[in-house]
């Protein structure tokens, strides 16, 4: 899928991967968390190639990353105050007033305090994506990963979630992966851009400097123009040649 | 045409060996589950006591019917005292193991499938690998032990309720004589009948449990294939336990 | 949390409910039940010219009272005799050792079962011993056989005093 990739993602920084549909910006984040395992290269988190690791150095390298989902991924049967508390559950000894208090904390972060006792399927798009981000910071990660967080959201949710990527960056210097195509908001938060288009990327810089890259397929994706390297036609026979056989065979 | 058959034959041979492999893996991961004993004990519940109802219904018109038939059937050799053995062995044996473990596969099966098969399809089980939580640990493997525990027990709750099924009618309705309904019964039955019947349902709850489990993990993360894993779940797991019947009634003869 | 009570009640009303039927099943329903923690016993053996169809398990009877059971048959290639070894519950444990094992059928065609006959020494039998008195089964096609062969032969009598006087009245001329 990849050919050639080369990236260095900045410590502290947010930075933004964006790309046309199918260039494998998820299957990135992928390579990054681990969870998938790539054919050739070298892929380094925090110093440590992710290729080498064993199912266990993984999952403890993994409790310094968190991971936003584009659907929140929440897990169903527990609260909003469960899902959250769950990381804290699983890998601390806390008592339960201290998991009882970082959970409020963080839910206080993200603004949705008062809904700790609803259960997932009670909340709308915008605020299942803020409890996850609440979950996946719950255990002071060094690095957050968004996968797609705009999508589906209305134009307030979707101010409300580029404040908060913005606001943990500044407050917590978490360094921040942003993949999404929505170039106009993500430029207002991310410090680097990266543009990916056939497995290799095709620019990088600040959001700035991609406005006025001059390279064709920048400038079809910044400005949102319908023709382009991208082509508007899905490849096809020659269109004349078509719509005469068609009425030769009748 | 060939090639094709050959195609599907190798497609079940890998699915084979991919579950055999998914066994092994729920079973070396078992032990540290059991440390959490909660988990396993929720699970025991939801395919276990809330198939109590279906099962205790179903055992007791089982056991009703096999007294009627027996009775009518050893009316005609005149051995209708006989119809405590029969009725026990019946269900002892066959009916008790095989029309629970059908049963557990159309109510917990399902749900087992479906419950997984969401989990993937709304990325939960990616979620919680991403938080360092190990999902076959913490979801999958205390479904599969609720299962394989359960299993016995609700075939052992659907025979006796069929033996007393049995002894409403032939007693109370057909008029067989209570002694010997069960004096006959006790000197024709043997432990190792039921042992037979315990073995069966234990087998018959890793199978299905195991299917179950394995259909929802690998689901396609859609609408339509988590659907597609529960029907599989059902009709894999109805095979594999007629299947396994054969075998385990073989072996112990 | 509260959840989890409720919860935790039904699974162990249920497996409550699923050991008892176990234990019913193993116990109520078959007559040896629970020979594991069954009651103490002993072993003895019986050697027979000819067991016909005794099977393992047969019961062992004393005066019509099950006193124990068959617990394994086998073939002595020596005596050319069936072996068979009787577990008997240890609480009749004064069997003289003169006793003798019979194999009987139930009722009319049913299966067979060793029937003791006190004897009447002061020693009574013990684990590991052996009952020297004994009578083999009943086979049906033996019966049949005698009684044919004693058929052919009261016929043949009948027949012979009519052979025999003019013999006897040639020799004394």
């Amino acid at each position: 899928m990849f050919a050639g990739l080369d990236i260095q993602i900045p410590r502290g920084k947010v930075t933004a991967v964006m790309g046309p549909s199918g260039t494998g910006k998820t299957t990135l984040l992928r390579l990054i968390t681990g969870q998938v395992l790539a054919d050739g290269g070298e892929i380094k988190v925090a110093g440590q190639d992710m290729q080498a690791l064993s199912r266990a150095e993984l999952y403890v390298l993994r409790r310094r990353m968190g991971m936003l989902f584009q659907n929140g991924a929440l897990l169903t049967d527990f609260s909003v105050f469960e899902n959250v508390a769950f990381p804290l559950r699983e890998h601390t000894d806390l008592t339960e007033r201290l998991i009882r208090q970082l959970v409020l904390t963080k839910l206080q972060a993200v603004g949705l305090r008062g809904a700790a006792e609803l259960m997932p399927a009670e909340l709308s798009g915008g605020m299942s994506r803020r409890v996850a981000l609440a979950r996946a910071i719950v255990m002071d990660p060094e690095l957050l990963i968004y996968d797609e967080p705009f999508v589906g959201l209305d134009p307030i949710s979707l101010g409300v979630i580029l404040r908060l990527i913005r606001r943990l960056n500044d407050t917590l210097g978490i360094t921040s992966i942003v993949v999404s195509h929505d170039v106009q908001e993500i430029s207002t938060v991310a410090d680097q851009v990266f543009l990916l288009s056939g497995g290799k990327v095709v620019a990088g810089g600040t959001p700035q400097e991609l406005k006025t890259n001059p390279t064709e397929i920048v400038k079809q994706f910044i400005g949102g123009l319908a023709d382009g390297p991208v082509p508007f036609h899905f490849p096809a026979a020659d269109y004349f040649g078509e719509l005469m056989s068609r009425s030769e065979d009748l | 045409m060939f090639g094709e058959l050959w195609e599907s034959f190798t497609d079940a041979l890998e699915g084979l060996g991919s579950v055999v492999h998914f066994l092994f893996r729920l079973i070396v991961n078992s032990p540290r589950v059991l440390l959490r004993f909660n988990l396993i004990s929720q699970q025991i519940f939801n395919s276990g006591a809330l198939s109590l109802i279906i099962i205790v219904l179903s055992g007791l018109f089982v056991g009703m019917v096999l007294g009627l038939q027996g009775f009518q059937l050893l009316q005609r050799f005149g051995s209708e005292e006989a119809l405590g053995t029969a009725a026990t062995i019946g269900l002892v044996k066959e009916l008790g193991p095989v029309v629970t473990a059908l049963l557990f596969a159309g109510r917990a099966g399902t749900a087992l499938a479906s419950e997984l098969g969401l989990m993937r399809a709304t990325d939960q089980l990616s979620a919680m690998e991403m938080m360092a939580v190990d999902p076959i640990q913490r979801v999958v493997v205390p479904r599969f032990l609720g299962g394989v525990i359960a299993m016995p027990l609700l075939a052992a709750i659907f025979s006796v309720i069929g033996i007393y099924g049995a002894q409403l009618v032939g007693v109370q309705i057909m008029g067989v004589d209570s002694g010997s309904f069960w004096s006959q019964m006790r000197s024709a039955v043997s432990l190792t009948d039921v042992t037979e019947g315990i073995a069966k349902s234990f087998a018959f709850g890793v199978a299905c449990s195991l299917i179950a489990v394995y259909q929802g993990y690998y689901a396609t993360p859609t609408a339509e294939g988590v659907g597609r894993a529960t029907t599989s779940t059902v009709v894999t797991s109805a095979v594999v336990i007629l299947f396994l019947d054969y075998l385990i009634t073989a072996a112990f003869l | 949390m509260r959840k989890s009570r409720t919860l935790n009640l039904g699974t162990g009303s249920f497996v409550l409910l699923g050991f008892a039927a176990l234990f019913f099943l193993t116990t109520q329903t078959t007559s040896r039940g629970l020979s594991i923690f069954g009651p103490a016993r002993y072993e003895v053996t019986a050697k027979f010219d000819n067991i016909g169809d005794l099977k393992v398990g047969a019961p062992v009877s004393m005066s019509g009272v099950e006193v124990g059971r068959v617990a394994k048959i086998d073939f002595d290639s020596n005596e050319y005799k069936a072996v068979v070894l009787l577990r008997l519950n240890q609480r009749f444990n004064k069997i003289p050792t003169d006793s003798d094992a019979s194999i009987y059928t139930q009722g009319l065609l049913g299966g067979k079962f060793i029937g003791l006959t006190a004897g009447g020494a002061d020693t009574y039998l013990k684990d590991k011993g052996q009952i020297d008195f004994t009578q083999s089964a009943f086979v049906l096609e033996n019966l049949i056989g005698q009684v044919l062969a004693n058929f052919t032969k009261s016929k043949a009598d009948s027949l012979s005093p009519a052979d025999a006087t003019p013999r006897a009245t040639e020799k004394t001329k």
